[in-house]
């Protein structure tokens, strides 16, 4: 017998602890979760948080270094999907945390939420860590078909179903798309290894049109994940008609995911293919600005109106993408870390303002907040600011240096296209600053939260202003990690 | 003999099968998930054709987790129909407009 | 040593943040102890500090704490740089602010607003440190702007009195004026040198030397002489050189113990710190120097003038600041930088002092300002009335004073300057010290000696203030007085600041000729020798004579000759011209602006008409996204086709 054959590589197992501890813990809150009735369900919730403050501590201790595939390939560890990681953990977390007291005041504080949202995370975490088709269509599966559960969380609210099945059939359709994209270069190029594909096309040429057709399903898929125009329909119907908490979590932490999945697969993968999906792209982010500011203007919603805003972050998002290189990626990943913070900020606010019964959700609802609380009607303006890139906000140091990067690749019309929408967006920013200070209130209902919720919101508030006053450190560890 | 070209064409066949079966069909949701079936089948048409062109093993291990993931796709997809019918009493994609602006 | 230099500036920071943020909970005291910690601990380190680099004689410290940004090459960092100049910088703003803040205990114990004060006066504490100890030109305009907003705010402190926020909007236009210039300097500086840095930009500086530009076609200018005016416009605007001195008299609306710290001590003197610490700059050209010198030298002979006539005795105090701050100026121009410094070092102790003492007076006349009311208050409050006197004495340069060594080292280097302009600049000075001696001492008899002139009812609650005003008197009393001896060896003639002020050697002249007075002592003596002491106690001579002799005369020469003190009234008229120049023609600009420009294509072509044509727009666009499934899917399909048709027919 041949020895070689028998013997069977064992997988580098250390590669994969973040992933392997959230699995387990996610295992143990899933069946622990059975065994406690309602009045015991905050264990399921600080399980959850512990799960995420140790995939915190493993993948920081883990950091560093250069990086390192496993797994035959399809998985990798670097510093970029490190970063991207614990930000994921973190911005989790926040949402977990912003989420128990809406749950609880609505009966609906069950194990399910934290399970699959925690399943999600794990999605997210092999999204990040991808290194081959495989793997991230499966981490993409992970998260899609958590979020769609979660969409139908509130099961007998018509909304939520209506938004979880049009959510369920469109992300079933864009996946569809993204894997007949796959099939086609994993034919011309024989791989479904980022890398290989990466240099066969580098080695072998682009001009190839199944390549191309290959690279526009890809592209498609990666767009409807980020939400782009015209691949955004979702956003808007989702986001209002899922509940707060689940808009919440799939506003923000899968942001960070996408744009891990578009760097491997776009840049890693097909960097060759530059000039094609960059003219993609742009179209795609100028379509975004356009419509995303536009047509925010006309809703009345704040979760919709927020949800054509993410169309447009997205825009900008693209826009350090298109520009490319070192100083593009890196202004593109401090957009999408400052907006998945922007908006867990924005939708806290939400969920503080809303009640048992109650859900402000309407600009209305923020009418006269100055006169309610000083201090909330404060940290909600920071959040709009950073949102409209005011300055000293950090919103406009992210915009800023996506704006910058673009400027040094001589795309000015890009640029100027940009700053254009973002003034438009200004307004309907700036529109729930007036009615927070000019307006009358409605209802001068007391705000009633509980201690935590408070601080953090206040906190992920003034972190706008202080990561404004301060981007320094946070731009270096981009710029670090994608050098 | 049956070339490369034919399986991609009938994998193409099937993909567009399967978005027309989404936007055309403005009756019953269940159709919308079996065309979402299809469209993974088209997929997998393709990777099967490919990877037997290759000599490469690689995809044909791919369709196994796609029909695997197919799967679970289905599962939930019947439970969101099935709380979307409790609630609304239809499961006609037409009725699913409440949401729109 | 770093931490310290971070402590400085956060300390008072840190007070400010809680006597402002929190103020409303705590209380007064806590609020006033917050505060007053904070500056106390900035003085303590700064005295560390002094200790480290002055008398240690150590290094020079210069590094960055932070870097906020890196765009285009240029870095934007907070950084300190700790030389002799900074650290005599800051134990005068550390120490007259730790006075200031005690005596406001006492000054503000009735006001509603005494936590807001508090946290003002703390920020702007904080703000100065920042301007002073900067390495860079950004932090720098940081500290400057912060200054001026904190000025702002406290000018226009009782903000329900008119007269103060039209002086607070003036004095906040006023420095927008020279803020221009500064800005412009600035920029100057960065597009020359690409740096914001100080030692990177001084070593690059000398290689600038020569070369011109051309902003109009056919001038062409020295780069550096425009780039020093216009730094040395933003100082105008700052230390209130003549024309942009308007806003300064009527920053006396504030409250006292603003107009001791800031409107007399620290920031009014950022300009003359910013020139000094420019000196490798301003050395490069004579051009700037000279202009320099004249604008001081009118500032300090014709601001004298004004404060001949003032009734209020705020503002007696706030035109004598104005003239020996045009004395620093010319220090300035004539390259004797650590004179100008000396000075101003001087100046901060014996001005707070007459500040601050006429804040007791003010106090103790239940905010009477006007001298006419007053008189013979020395018996009341004997111990204001000996720190005033010290006060004046001071600065009037009476020999043994603190202000007679910083203020003959001055006159001195001016005589010895070989600088165009220096001998009007001379002359100015000269008349300057007998009109500084005259006005002095007029306020001083107005006020403590002659007839008691206030109402019954007043005159029966003059007592003396409580002792958080009576001991920061006594305190800035003392280095009034021997401030001036200590250092002056040093300062004024020696090379007491090393590397920290550069003087070109075709210069020095000024400054080497008189440092043969080997001691304090003998700089008394030979003193007798000279104009100045005659000169001055001609003034105060005059202005016994004048009022408390024969006290009918004062109004007998008014009325002789009743054009020169209308002129001397209305202020040269300098601020009927801004008002009708400056402030009609804006308003007559604007309005036009207004109405055509802004009303008629801004609001009704592009703000409304744009708006209203994207709200339509949106209203259309928002019509796609019908609710239906299968059109979400269609606009996907079609999305996909489009790019698939694109890239196969591109």
């Amino acid at each position: 017998m041949n020895n070689e054959m028998a013997v069977i590589e064992m997988p580098n197992l250390a590669l994969v602890m973040p992933e392997m501890f959230l699995l387990g813990m996610t295992c143990v809150l899933l069946v622990l979760d059975l065994f406690l009735n309602d009045r015991n369900r905050i264990i399921t919730y600080l399980l959850a948080q512990l799960t995420l403050f140790g995939a915190v501590v493993i993948t920081f201790s883990q950091m560093g270094g250069e990086a390192v595939t496993g797994f035959s390939g399809s998985f990798v560890r670097d510093s970029m999907g490190d970063i991207l990681k614990i930000f994921i953990y973190v911005v989790t977390a926040i949402v977990f945390l912003y989420s128990r007291q809406y749950l609880q005041l609505r009966n609906m504080f069950r194990g399910e939420y934290y399970a699959l949202g925690l399943f999600g995370v794990l999605g997210m975490m092999i999204m990040v860590s991808a290194h081959s088709f495989l793997t991230v269509y499966l981490g993409l599966e992970l998260l899609s078909l958590s979020l769609y559960s979660m969409v139908a969380l509130n099961r007998d609210s018509e909304a939520s179903t209506e938004a979880a099945m049009k959510y369920f059939v469109l992300g079933a359709m864009a996946s569809g798309m993204l894997l007949y994209g796959m099939s086609m270069i994993y034919g011309i190029t024989g791989s479904l290894d980022i890398k290989e594909v990466g240099s066969y096309i580098a080695n072998n040429g682009a001009n190839n049109i199944i390549l191309s057709f290959g690279l526009v399903f890809v592209v498609v898929g990666l767009a409807f994940k980020l939400g782009a125009v015209p691949f955004h329909m979702w956003v808007p119907d989702i986001y209002q008609g899922a509940q707060t908490p689940v808009t919440l979590y799939l506003g923000a932490a899968p942001k960070i995911a996408a744009f891990a999945m578009v760097m491997r697969l776009l840049v890693d993968g097909m960097e060759a293919l530059y000039v094609d999906w960059q003219q993609m792209l742009t179209i795609m982010a100028v379509l975004s600005l356009a419509l995303g500011n536009v047509v925010a203007i006309a809703q009345t919603n704040i979760k919709r109106m927020l949800a054509y805003s993410t169309i447009s972050h997205v825009g900008f998002l693209l826009l350090g993408i298109i520009a490319a290189g070192p100083d593009g990626y890196s202004a593109s990943m401090f957009y999408v870390l400052i907006y998945a913070l922007m908006s867990t900020g924005a939708f806290g606010m939400i969920i503080l303002l809303s009640r048992a019964g109650f859900e402000a959700d309407t600009l209305d609802d923020f009418k006269g907040l100055n006169e309610r609380s000083k201090w909330y009607a404060f940290i909600m303006l920071l959040i709009m600011f950073s949102m409209a890139g005011v300055p000293p906000t950090v919103g406009f140091f992210a915009k800023l240096w996506v704006l910058e990067a673009v400027l040094n690749v001589d795309m000015v019309w890009l640029a100027a296209v940009a700053v254009l929408f973002s003034v438009i967006g200004a307004y309907y920013y700036i529109r729930i600053v007036k009615l927070m200070y000019f307006d009358k209130a409605e209802d001068n209902s007391v705000i009633v939260a509980d201690v935590d919720l408070k601080v953090v919101v206040s906190a992920n508030g003034i972190l706008m202003l202080v990561l404004g006053l301060f981007p320094g450190m946070l731009m270096a560890v981009c710029q670090q990690v994608l050098a | 003999m049956i070339t490369l070209a034919d399986y991609l064409v009938v994998g193409a066949i099937l993909f567009c099968l399967s978005l027309a079966g989404i936007f055309l069909n403005r009756k019953n949701v269940i159709i919308l998930l079996m065309s979402i079936e299809l469209m993974l089948l088209a997929v997998n048409m393709n990777f099967v054709a490919f990877s037997a062109f290759n000599q490469d093993i690689a995809g044909q291990v791919f369709v196994f987790f796609i029909l695997t993931v197919a799967a679970a796709e289905a599962a939930i997809g019947l439970a969101i129909l099935v709380v979307l019918y409790r609630s609304k009493q239809s499961i006609n994609v037409d009725d699913m407009d409440s949401m729109k602006g | 040593m770093q931490s310290i230099y971070l402590a400085i500036p956060l300390a008072p920071l840190l007070g400010a943040m809680i006597a402002g943020f929190f103020g409303w909970k705590i209380g007064r005291t806590a609020s006033h102890i917050a505060a007053i910690t904070g500056v106390a601990v900035a003085f303590v380190l700064s005295v560390i500090v002094f200790k480290h680099i002055v008398i240690d004689a150590a290094e020079p410290f210069n590094g960055t704490v932070y870097t906020w940004m890196v765009s285009n090459g240029i870095n934007f960092q907070i950084g300190f740089l700790i030389d002799k100049l900074t650290a005599v910088m800051l134990i005068v703003v550390t120490f007259v602010s730790l006075m200031v803040h005690i005596y406001t205990i006492g000054y503000m114990h009735d006001d509603p607003g005494y936590q807001r004060f508090f946290s003002y006066i703390a920020l702007f504490t904080f703000s100065m440190l920042m301007l002073v100890m900067s390495n860079n030109f950004l932090q720098l305009f940081f500290g400057w702007e912060a200054v001026g907003l904190v000025s702002y705010l406290l000018i226009g402190f009782w903000y329900k009195k008119p007269t103060a926020i039209y002086a607070n909007l003036k004095a906040f236009l006023v420095n927008r004026v020279g803020d221009f210039g500064f800005l412009l300097g600035i920029a100057a500086v960065l597009m020359y040198t690409g740096s914001l840095d100080y030692a990177e930009v001084f070593k690059q500086a000398p290689s600038l030397s020569g070369r011109t530009m051309e902003i109009f076609d056919g001038h062409a200018w020295s780069i550096l002489t425009v780039t020093c005016i216009l730094l040395f416009i933003g100082a105008m605007g700052k230390s209130a050189q003549v024309p942009l001195h308007v806003w300064l008299p009527d920053s006396m609306e504030g409250p006292t113990p603003i107009s001791a710290l800031i409107h007399a001590a620290t920031m009014v003197t950022a300009g003359i710190f910013m020139v000094a610490r420019m000196s490798p700059l301003f050395e490069l050209t004579e051009t700037a120097l000279s202009f320099v010198l004249v604008i001081g030298a009118t500032t300090a002979l014709f601001m004298g003038f004004l404060g001949l006539v003032q009734n209020d005795i705020k503002r007696v105090v706030a035109y004598s600041t104005l003239s020996q701050l045009g004395y620093m100026t010319v220090a300035l121009g004539v390259s004797a930088y650590s004179a100008g410094i000396f000075h101003l070092m001087t100046h901060a102790f014996f001005k707070a002092l007459l500040f601050l003492g006429a804040g007791a007076v003010i106090i103790a006349m239940h905010h009477e300002q006007d001298m006419r009311k007053m008189g013979g208050l020395r018996k009341y409050m004997p111990i204001t009335w000996i720190t005033s006197l010290i006060g004046s004495l001071a600065l009037i340069g009476t020999p043994g004073f603190a202000g007679f060594y910083s203020k003959d080292a001055i006159i001195v280097a001016v005589r010895e300057s070989s600088l165009a302009g220096a001998g009007y600049a001379y002359m100015a000075v000269l008349i300057g010290v007998f009109i500084t001696a005259l006005y002095s001492f007029r306020m001083y008899f107005m006020v403590f000696h002659g007839k008691e002139r206030m109402d019954d009812h007043t005159r029966e609650h003059l007592h003396e203030c409580s002792k958080v005003v009576t001991v920061p008197l006594i305190l800035l009393a003392i280095p009034s007085v021997i401030a001036g001896a200590i250092f002056v060896d040093q300062m004024a003639f020696g090379g007491f600041f090393g590397s920290a002020i550069v003087v070109d050697e075709s210069h020095r002249i000024a400054t080497e000729v008189t440092h043969h007075f080997d001691s304090w002592w003998g700089l008394i003596l030979h003193s007798f020798a000279d104009y100045p002491v005659y000169l001055a106690a001609g003034g105060v001579f005059t202005a016994w004579f004048l009022y408390m002799k024969r006290p009918d005369l004062p109004d007998m020469i008014q009325q002789r000759f009743a054009l020169v003190h209308k002129v001397l009234v209305n202020k040269y008229g300098f601020d009927r011209f801004n008002e009708i120049v400056f402030a009609g023609g804006s308003r007559l600009l604007g309005g036009m602006f207004w109405r055509v420009g802004d009303e008629k294509l801004i609001d009704g072509l592009v703000v409304n008409g744009s708006a209203k044509s994207i709200g339509w727009f949106s209203s259309i666009a928002r019509r796609f996204q019908s609710g239906y499934l299968y059109h979400y899917a269609f606009v996907m399909i079609i999305g996909l086709l489009l790019l698939l048709t694109w890239i196969v027919f591109r």
